[in-house]
Order: C-alpha cells, then structure tokens, then sequence
C-alpha cells in the first residue's frame, strides 16, 4: 500500500502512456479501420480482396507477433522508427486493432437496411455518396457498441508493449514488484484500478452514446 | 455479401468503368508488390540468409533449427492444452453457480470476480502469477490464460443459458429437479450447443494470448525464434519470423475454420429439428432426459405409438431406500397404472384418426 502512494507519481506517468497510447492508436484504427471497411465492400475486387485478406491475416495473428515484427523485423525491411518504445507500439496496436475495427463496421453496414442503400441508389447517389452519405453514418451507430468493446480490447492490448521498451503501466507494475515483492498484491490491484479507470468509463460512454445516437428502424 | 446491396448490377458504362478499376487497381497492387520486392532486394533480403531454414551457419543443421521451432511450437501448444480445459470447465461452473445456485452470496462475488478479470490485461494476470506468486513461467501463462478466458466462457455460457425458452427451466423444475440440478441436466447442454461456435473462437484467442509467454520468459514458439536469432545473428531473423508467423497464422486459420463449420453443422442439425417427427398427438418428446437406461423410457413414456404395448411393470430408476419410500413406491406404481389406463384410452381414440397405424405397428415389432 505504501509502496503505491509513494509510488504514484511514477505510476501516474505510466497511466498518461496507457492512455496516451490506446487514444492514439485508438483513433488512428477507427481511421484506418473505416477505410478497410470501404474496401471490403466496395465494387472493385481488388481492393475487396485486398480488405479480406488484410484481416484474415491480421485477426489470425497474435498480438506480441505483431510488436516482435514492427520492433526487431520491421528495421531489417528497412522501416525504422525514431526511437524504440511509443511508435513501434502505436504501428502495431493500429494495425491489428484496425482489422477487428473493420469487422465491426462491416458488421454494422451489414445490418443497415436494404431499402437505405436502394432508396440512395434509386435517388441517383453514387456508390461513394451511398456510402458516405447514407450507409456509413448509420452503420457507426450499429457498430458503437462493438467498437466500445474493440477499444476496450485495445486498452487491454497496449499492455503487450511492456514486453517491447514502452513504459506502461504493466512495465510499472513489473518493475515495482520487482523492487518491493511484499507489496505484490497492492501494486497489482493499483494497477488494476488504473486500467479499470479507463474502461469503465469507456463503458459507460458506450451506453450514453448507443442512447444518443439510438435511432427508429 | 452485402457488397450487393450497396451498388445496382453493372450497366455497360458501370462495367466499363468496374473493368478500368480492377486493371488499374490490380496494376497498382502489382506494381507496389514489385517496388516493395525490389526494394528488399536491393537491401538483400533474398540472399543466403534464407539458408538458415536448411543449411544454417555456426555448425548447426537445418534440422536443429527446426527441431528447435518445433519444440517451442509444442510448448505453445502444451500452455494451450492445459489452459484451455481449466478454463472451460471453471467458466461452466462459474455459469452454473450464477444460474443455478439461490442465494446471492454466492453468484455476486462469481459475478464481480468475472467481470475483473475480463476486465484486466492477461499480461498483468501473469505477471502476478510470475512475479508475486513466484510461479514457473509454464504455470504463470496458465495462470493469466485460465483466469482471463474462465470469466469470458463463463460470460459466454451465461449469455447462451439467457437466450434459452424459459419452458426450459420450468420444465426442469416441475419434474422435481433442484435448480442446480436443472441447471446441470437441462439448461447447460443446450447452451453449450448454441455457443460452440463462440467457444471455439474464444480458444483462438487463448492460442494467440499464449504468445504472451514471450514477454514472462516462457520458451514459446516465439521465444524460440528470438533465441534462435540471438544465435545466429540479426540477419537470419526474417526467415525465422516468417516461419514462424505463417505457423500461427495457419494452427489459428484452422481453428477459426472449424468453428466455422461447427456452426453450420449445428445450423443444418437444427434446422432438421425444427421439423418435428410426425409421433402422436403428444408430438415430439425431447431427447434430454435424465440419463441412462431410463431415459429410453422416459422419453417414450407419454408417446402412445411407442409407449404402447410396452411391458406393464416399468421399472422406476431405483436407488437406495430411504423411510417413507416404500410407500411412494407403492403411490407410483398406483400412479403408473392409472396413466397406463388414461393411455390406453387415449390410443383408442387417436386410432381412430390416425391411417398410419398398421405401418407403425410394423415398425414396433
């Protein structure tokens, strides 16, 4: 118990890279996760193949694969990054969250009526007005549920970066058992806290909006 | 696919304009492929390096290399194989507990021990385990994988336990079993059926997460890959990793796979369900009995077309006697022969209207 007050500012520090790194990352998923999503659904079979097969090797592989290649294989390939430890992270939480985030659009698109997408047709909108304008805005309101749990998921995830040079809260927790073990179980539920302070809210955020943005079918 | 609902069936123009996108778009991908090649070309990627997959340097032998991948693919695979029951089966009594059992004081704490542990990174399960227990690296992936994926197959099982017609429960509890017991007999089985596919996918998850293993110094299939990089040297990494990757990716593809065919099968199943035999004016009595050589007679026992011309004396399932049970007994033997007779009566007049009776008594035979 000591251990965590004396401790906390180092773990508040840890707690702002959490959360700066699942915001970040977060937010560039959801992006690049909407674009995904527009290619597997769209006319031109290249890129629906391209969306497929993106998440079908993305959502098979096992998160710490995804940091191992992005920290140790991505410099052979010749990608490197400024410095070891965020941007490694944020690459590799983005590109697998990114896949998961498609599938839950997709599913959200999925489940908007046929008659939405007949009627913008039957009004003369394109495939990119359909979607954008018509399809889209009503899928993001399906999805926000299973997005919230995606972005759950991801504020989970971002703990994997304490195995790859990024000080987050699990590094912390790590390294202050290291230091004080007596203090094993404090630490661990302080720690947890932190991580439930984030997803609760999340949480409850997920039933504000699905109420706010709720429509009439 | 709902590709379809989002665009009409291509015209001339809009297949003219479909066949410019996918020659443009599929010229692009090529050309980036190309460029991407050439580039690691360039940064020899493709020279002997690959060579590490069968003729590696520093004395070793191809097959050293990959009986050292196969080691770390089976200590992968041995995490999975003793986490993945545990979890099932304290999830299932988890789920149980909350369903089944009366009293709050126990399926309150079962539902917030639940609900954080899901909530938590299986990374700090383990890590507890490893560093607070002082557990072997083994035994602290299991832990972090059994508490994380019980809560969730428990939450699993509860959902399906929710999704069931409540005649389920009632029945159960109007043939006389305890809650638990309707629970157990009744609910559980069916809820099991329903979920599988999500079972399976949540030991996908298990499989991957046992990659954490990597960062508490469990010698996992990755792990392997980094020492043998670490001995061989950073060139050789690209190989390895690929190996490696296309190992996860495929065990996972299969799994994925065969959750996607227990889906259907359970679909088609129940879809010939749905449809019920034709057997009497009882209709069709369901198969999920009580277990045993009596449930053949359970299941039959209101069904005129088979229960008839049974043997008068059924036995009742017996089990030790306690006071007051030769009575019952006696009232159940009573009971017996009054329904015998209600039946037979009934058969008389479903006879009447039923043109299928010679055939089945055919098959009765």
């Amino acid at each position: 118990m000591e251990t965590f007050i004396s401790e906390f500012g180092t773990i508040w520090g840890a707690f702002l890279a959490t959360l700066s790194l699942t915001a970040l990352s977060g937010v560039l998923s959801l992006v690049l996760g909407t674009v995904l999503a527009t290619m597997r659904v769209s006319p031109v079979g290249p890129l629906r193949s391209f969306g497929t097969a993106y998440v079908e090797i993305v959502r098979n592989t096992p998160l710490t694969l995804m940091f191992f290649f992005w920290v140790f294989v991505a410099p052979s390939f010749g990608i490197l990054f400024p410095e070891l430890g965020f941007w490694p992270a944020v690459v590799a939480l983005t590109v697998y969250t990114s896949a998961f985030v498609c599938e839950a659009l997709r599913s959200g698109i999925n489940s908007v009526g046929i008659g939405q997408a007949e009627a913008a047709r039957s009004i003369g909108l394109t495939f990119g007005q359909t979607l954008s304008q018509i399809v889209l805005p009503q899928a993001w309101r399906t999805a926000v549920p299973p997005l919230i749990s995606v972005l759950i998921a991801l504020t989970k995830n971002t703990s994997v970066a304490a195995g790859f040079a990024f000080t987050e809260l699990v590094a912390i927790q790590q390294r202050l058992t290291n230091a004080h073990p007596s203090d094993g179980l404090f630490i661990f539920f302080g720690i947890a806290l932190m991580y439930l302070v984030i997803t609760i809210p999340l949480g409850l955020a997920a039933g504000q909006i699905e109420r706010k943005v709720a429509f009439a079918r | 696919m709902s590709g379809s609902v989002l665009y009409d069936a291509p015209g001339p123009r809009a297949k003219r304009l479909d066949n410019i996108l996918n020659w443009t778009f599929s010229a692009t991908f090529v050309a980036v492929g190309a460029w991407i090649m050439w580039s690691w070309y360039q940064r020899g990627i493709f020279d002997d390096r690959w060579q590490v997959l069968w003729d590696p340097p520093k004395g070793q032998t191809g097959l050293d290399v990959w009986w050292s991948l196969g080691q770390g693919l089976l200590r992968t695979l041995e995490a999975a194989a003793i986490a993945a029951p545990i979890a099932l089966v304290i999830g299932g009594a988890i789920a149980i507990i909350r369903r089944g059992a009366q009293s709050r004081l126990l399926s309150g704490p079962a539902a917030v021990t639940t609900e954080l542990a899901r909530g938590l990174p299986v990374l700090m399960l383990m890590f507890l385990a490893k560093l607070v227990f002082g557990w072997e690296p083994l035994w602290s992936v299991v832990f972090g994988l059994v508490v994380y994926n019980a809560a969730v197959v428990a939450e699993i099982l509860r959902a399906g336990l929710a999704a069931l017609p409540k005649g389920q429960r009632e029945a159960g509890l109007s043939i006389g079993l305890s809650p638990m017991r309707t629970t157990l007999l009744i609910e559980l089985p069916q809820a099991v059926r329903i979920m599988l596919p999500a079972l399976v996918s949540q030991i996908v998850v298990l499989l991957k997460d046992t990659s954490l293993g990597y960062i508490v110094a469990y010698p996992e299939l990755l792990r392997t890959i980094k020492s043998n990089r670490d001995f061989f040297g950073d060139r050789y990494l690209i190989p390895l990793f690929l190996v490696g990757a296309i190992i996860y990716i495929l065990i996972n593809l299969v799994v994925s796979r065969m959750a996607t065919t227990v889906e259907r099968r359970i679909r088609e199943r129940g879809a010939g369900e749905a449809e019920p035999p034709e057997i009497g004016p009882t209709g069709p009595i369901p198969q999920s009995g009580v277990g045993g050589p009596a449930r053949e007679e359970g299941a039959h026992a209101g069904d005129p077309l088979f229960g008839r011309g049974r043997p008068a004396s059924t036995q009742v399932p017996t089990r030790d006697l306690r006071p007051g049970d030769v009575e019952e007994q006696r009232r159940l033997v009573e009971r017996e022969e009054r329904r015998r007779e209600e039946q037979r009566h009934q058969w008389e007049k479903w006879d009447r209207f039923n043109p299928r009776r010679d055939n089945d008594e055919d098959d009765e035979k």
